[in-house]
């Protein structure tokens, strides 16, 4: 049941702030946010679980109940967590806390409803990554859609409304692909699954016969096929890859910095995840092998793509924006290599992704919040006048590069070796090769920003008086600074169970 | 020890007790006519229809009607001119919820009207009608019931006497309400003339000797004519041109009334009179046509009409109407998909429908009372910036607007995945699809008035809005059901499938 004290903590803990005064809804919400952090450590020490969760690992503090029977199929409430999902919780956790301290200082108005969406968002998070059944799990993935659009909606900069309109019109329609697409792979299954249990339907999809019913006149193999791909475009929207990206850096660009920090920290990894969970684990190898190319073409093409595109802005939110493009490019080039390495590498960096990005979106809001600009043509030398929040810029910066010892560089590397050396991945090294010039477009851009931005005489064009960041802007970043630092000395923490969880997957390649 | 045994005609006790309510009433206003202590007269209609909906609910668990189990069994009463199964439970249940619901709030919306007494006893009145209209079980005394609940409903929708609007409404639900009624009698006329009797029973059992044969146009054409009267009870295409002009025009209490209660009832006719007097295949082969047929095509007409008009209009109330409309077209999926295997599955599926619509519906349409209440306008523009000043109300209309439009985390979503999957299984791949493309289309327009609550900057600025405790009520407690419909969805699934493989 502490998988469902997490979830109840956080939605209780929304509802009581967002009827809770203006006046205190910050601090209410942080000590609230305590909780589930402090939860998700404690099932992180304690996590006994192995194997993946949908073939057939044990898992930990799973729990499973009958909720409806309609027809031939059970939806049942199915939670539990595994090596893959469960880093993915604590980032969570943790990620929302800072972020709540991050908007202290820059949300100023209707504080209670926003503390109230921001922890609610946090417990469909979680749910996404805890839920086994497939119901539990849409609905906890569509229900972030709603306050993540109002997020930006009612908080967000000038053009908010576009922006919320058009994550929510992007995010929605690839959903309803998605849903439509497996739904029609669960009655393909027919009589092989009784329930929406996803262990139960990976189970009939990779041991027993797969799609055997044609639906709609339809065959099954192609059936099958159309399937994967129709959930690959709907997850590669939430990636996103290109060219799907476009409402990604509209929408984090108006979005008020935390709810951008949970944007490109959680949100993106809900598509990652789904991917690893769906595309990657459910279907047998030989569904996957067509598209192994273009696959790793597109994934190619979002890291170089995305990287130009961060280089081309000058607007400090826009290139962190795009740089997520080009990162989210990075994992799904290490998932379809179907190595130990690519797909744990893949899954260390999601983590990994979603502190550092975090990170630079705090940074750059600090920044913004004293300078009321983010145009890198608009200022000079800041280094003077804000030491430490520029130094942690500067940190993060250097991490979203791959500086060996944090831990960017270990996930890059880990994706870059298991990918070169993949068999199942035609033309892998030329892949790979081409992947890793991305770091060094991302070094331009960021090496390129910094100096301009950063260094040099202090010059700005402002009517705002600069002064330092309060504590409680400043503390959040040196929490996920270190968090990084811990992951790129000591990556083990988490890539231990991470693989443990990844083996199954590989291991259904066969002799791959 | 033995469990009590209550006489048979207690079984119609959800019923009774709305009429019961209604005479108290007319006592109360004999005694001291044209009181306006809106606190004896609403709490004794509260109370009537809670207490309606607490017997309907004991009932349907108790297992009243149900079949399949020793000792119980359908309950004839009146020699079968009246059943009381879980079907008719079920959709008591669903007319109580909206009328305990609507008369809450007209506590506080009907603040200072002068006739309070005719307007509850009304509503009441019309409620007894819809209770049964669940009920009934022949031709004579399901248009009695409807009546019933019609003549009514006309006088609740002219009930602001100085508004034109309203009068205007008034009349023009009058005049096609009597024409429908002319239809749907002269249908049961030639049905009967076909068949020879006005019970349901009866009748399927004359076509399925065969003795109708003879009379195939008679009865096709009556057939046609049902359809028809049903297709205006229901606000369906081609009939359902009164709803906006009414539903724009009456108390908001009123159009959710009407919206809600009033379309489950026509449905449950449509459901009860299709499945038991007009059996598929002896029907087709007597009128030479499958009578699915006829609500395949309305379903996916009526949807598509509905979410279309919806998406253009500018007024709320408008939208809310015309997105009634629409709902009714996903409900005539329940007949549409009844020629296969599994049809219970279908009818079930339209029946959950029906029962969150009843909540999310009503509250949508009780926001828009207080919208009137507090004088804000008409349009999406006038409810700009709403969610500033009223922001626990604003936040339960966002709760119906995405469940309306079958966003997952909201009841909503259940019955239009259930309705989906059960069309898809009837092998209604059309339906399905305009389903979903409706789907993704009415969240166009329902999400505007989210944003335009939420998101948008207030026209004019607002002093702080009352918090008028009737309609607050009632719209926090259809807000609080519409959530709670969604991990709480088993027992309504189990509950409608059942009642729906009872009678088909």
């Amino acid at each position: 049941m502490l998988l469902e004290t997490l979830l109840a903590v956080a939605l209780l803990g929304a509802a009581v702030v967002f009827v809770a005064p203006n006046r205190i809804a910050g601090k209410l919400a942080f000590a609230i946010s305590l909780v589930p952090a402090a939860i998700s450590l404690w099932l992180f020490a304690a996590f006994d679980g192995s194997g993946n969760a949908l073939l057939e690992g044990d898992l930990a503090f799973e729990s499973q109940m009958e909720w409806i029977q309609f027809g031939d199929y059970a939806i049942t409430w199915f939670v539990g967590v595994d090596g893959i999902s469960l880093p993915l919780v604590v980032l969570t956790t943790i990620l929302t806390s800072l972020a709540i301290l991050s908007s202290w200082t820059p949300i100023d108005e209707r504080e209670s409803q926003f503390y109230g969406l921001i922890l609610f968002i946090e417990a469909n998070l979680i749910g996404v990554f805890v839920a086994l059944d497939f119901f539990v799990w849409f609905i906890f993935w569509e229900a972030v859609l709603i306050p993540m659009y109002l997020l930006i909606g009612i908080w967000g900069g000038p053009r908010r409304k576009y922006a919320a309109i058009k994550f929510f019109v992007y995010t929605n329609v690839a959903s309803l692909v998605m849903f439509g697409a497996f739904v029609a792979l669960v009655f393909g299954l027919g009589d092989a699954v009784s329930s929406f249990a996803l262990p139960e339907i990976t189970d009939a999809m990779i041991n027993g016969d797969g799609v055997q019913t044609a639906l709609f006149g339809v065959d099954p193999t192609t059936l099958t096929a159309l399937v994967f791909v129709a959930m690959f475009l709907g997850f590669a929207v939430k990636v996103p890859i290109v060219p799907f990206h476009t409402w990604l850096p509209d929408a984090h660009v108006e979005a008020p910095t935390p709810a951008s920090v949970l944007l490109a920290g959680v949100l993106l990894k809900m598509g990652t995840y789904a991917l690893l969970r769906f595309n990657f684990t459910m279907f047998p190898t030989d569904v996957i092998e067509p598209f192994v190319v273009p696959i790793a073409a597109i994934a190619v093409i979002s890291v170089i793509y995305g990287a130009m595109l961060a280089l081309a802005q000058t607007d400090l939110k826009r290139i962190v924006a795009y740089s997520s493009v080009s990162s989210m490019g990075y994992v799904i080039l290490g998932l379809i290599a179907f190595t130990q390495f690519g797909v744990g590498g893949a899954t260390f960096q999601m983590v990994s992704h979603g502190l550092i990005s975090g990170l630079m979106f705090m940074a750059v809001g600090v920044i913004y919040n004293a300078t009321h600009t983010r145009m890198v043509t608009d200022m000079s030398g800041m280094a003077d006048r804000m030491p430490v929040a520029v130094g942690i810029l500067i940190a993060g910066a250097f991490g979203y590069m791959g500086l060996p010892l944090m831990s960017g560089f270990y996930g890059e590397f880990a994706i870059f070796f298991g990918s070169f050396g993949s068999e199942f991945l035609a033309y892998a090294p030329v892949f790979t090769a081409a992947a890793m010039f991305g770091i060094v477009i991302v070094a331009g851009y960021l090496l390129f920003a910094m100096q301009r931005a950063v260094f040099g005489p202090y010059n700005l064009e402002t009517e705002y008086e600069v002064t330092r960041a309060p504590l409680h802007d400043i503390a959040p970043m040196f929490v996920l600074l270190g968090l990084i630092i811990a992951l790129g000395v000591a990556p083990e923490l988490i890539f231990e169970m991470i693989t443990d969880a990844v083996d199954p997957i590989i291991a259904n390649g066969g002799d791959l | 020890m033995e469990p009590i045994q209550l006489p048979e005609w207690t079984a119609l006790g959800p019923a009774l007790l709305l009429a019961a309510t209604a005479i108290a009433l007319f006592v109360v206003d004999s005694i001291s006519p044209r009181s306006t202590n809106r606190n004896v007269l609403a709490g004794i209609a509260t109370t009537g229809s809670l207490a309606a909906l607490g017997v309907a609910v004991w009932f349907s668990m108790a297992g009243v009607g149900a079949t399949g189990v020793d000792g119980f069994g359908v309950i004839e009463l009146f020699d079968g001119q009246f059943v009381v199964d879980q079907l008719a439970l079920y959709f008591m249940i669903i007319v109580a919820v909206v009328t305990a619901l609507v008369v809450v709030a007209s506590y506080d919306y009907m603040a200072g009207h002068t006739y309070q007494a005719e307007y509850y006893s009304l509503v009441l009145l019309a409620a007894t009608g819809m209770a049964t209209m669940a009920a009934a079980n022949s031709l004579v005394t399901i248009f009695i019931a409807l009546e019933l609940a019609s003549l009514p409903s006309y006088a609740l929708v002219s009930i602001l006497k100085d508004n034109r609007g309203s009068v205007e409404a008034g009349l023009k639900y009058f005049l096609v309400g009597a024409l429908s009624s002319a239809i749907f009698l002269y249908g049961i006329s030639l049905v009967y003339g076909a068949t020879g009797y006005l019970q349901l029973g009866n009748i399927a059992s004359v076509i399925e000797a065969g003795d109708a044969a003879a009379y195939d146009g008679l009865l096709g054409l009556g057939i046609l004519f049902l359809i028809g009267g049903i297709a205006f009870k229901t606000a369906s295409v081609p009939f359902h041109f009164w709803a906006p002009e009414a539903y724009e025009g009456a108390p908001a209490p009123i159009s959710a009334f009407l919206s809600s209660a009033s379309k489950a009832a026509g449905f449950v006719i449509a459901f009860r009179v299709f499945t038991e007097a007009f059996p598929l295949e002896a029907t087709a082969g007597v009128i030479g046509i499958d009578w699915t047929v006829a609500f395949v095509a309305l379903a996916i007409v009526t949807m598509t009409v509905g979410n279309f008009a919806a998406a253009t209009q500018d007024n709320v109330k408008r939208m809310l109407a015309y997105s009634s409309i629409g709902h009714a077209g996903y409900a005539l999926i329940g007949l549409a998909g009844l020629s296969a295997d599994g049809g219970e599955l279908v009818m079930g599926a339209a029946m959950m429908h029906l029962l969150v619509y009843g909540f999310m519906n009503t509250g949508a349409f009780l926001f828009v009372a207080l919208a009137e209440h507090w004088g804000v306008g008409r349009t999406f523009e006038d409810y700009n910036g709403l969610g500033r000043r009223a922001p626990v109300a604003c936040f339960a209309l966002a709760i119906f607007m995405f469940s309306l439009a079958g966003i997952p985390p909201l009841g909503g979503f259940w019955s239009k995945y259930f309705l989906f999957s059960s069309a898809l299984e009837a092998g209604l791949l059309v339906v399905a699809a305009a389903l979903v493309i409706n789907s993704a289309l009415s969240l166009y327009y329902y999400s505007r008035l989210v944003k335009a609550v939420w998101i948008e900057d207030p026209v004019l600025e607002r002093d702080a809005l009352t918090q008028p405790t009737g309609l607050y009520a009632a719209i926090v407690v259809a807000a609080v059901m519409t959530v709670v419909l969604l991990p709480g969805f088993g027992p309504v699934v189990d509950t409608a499938l059942e009642a729906a493989a009872a009678i088909v």
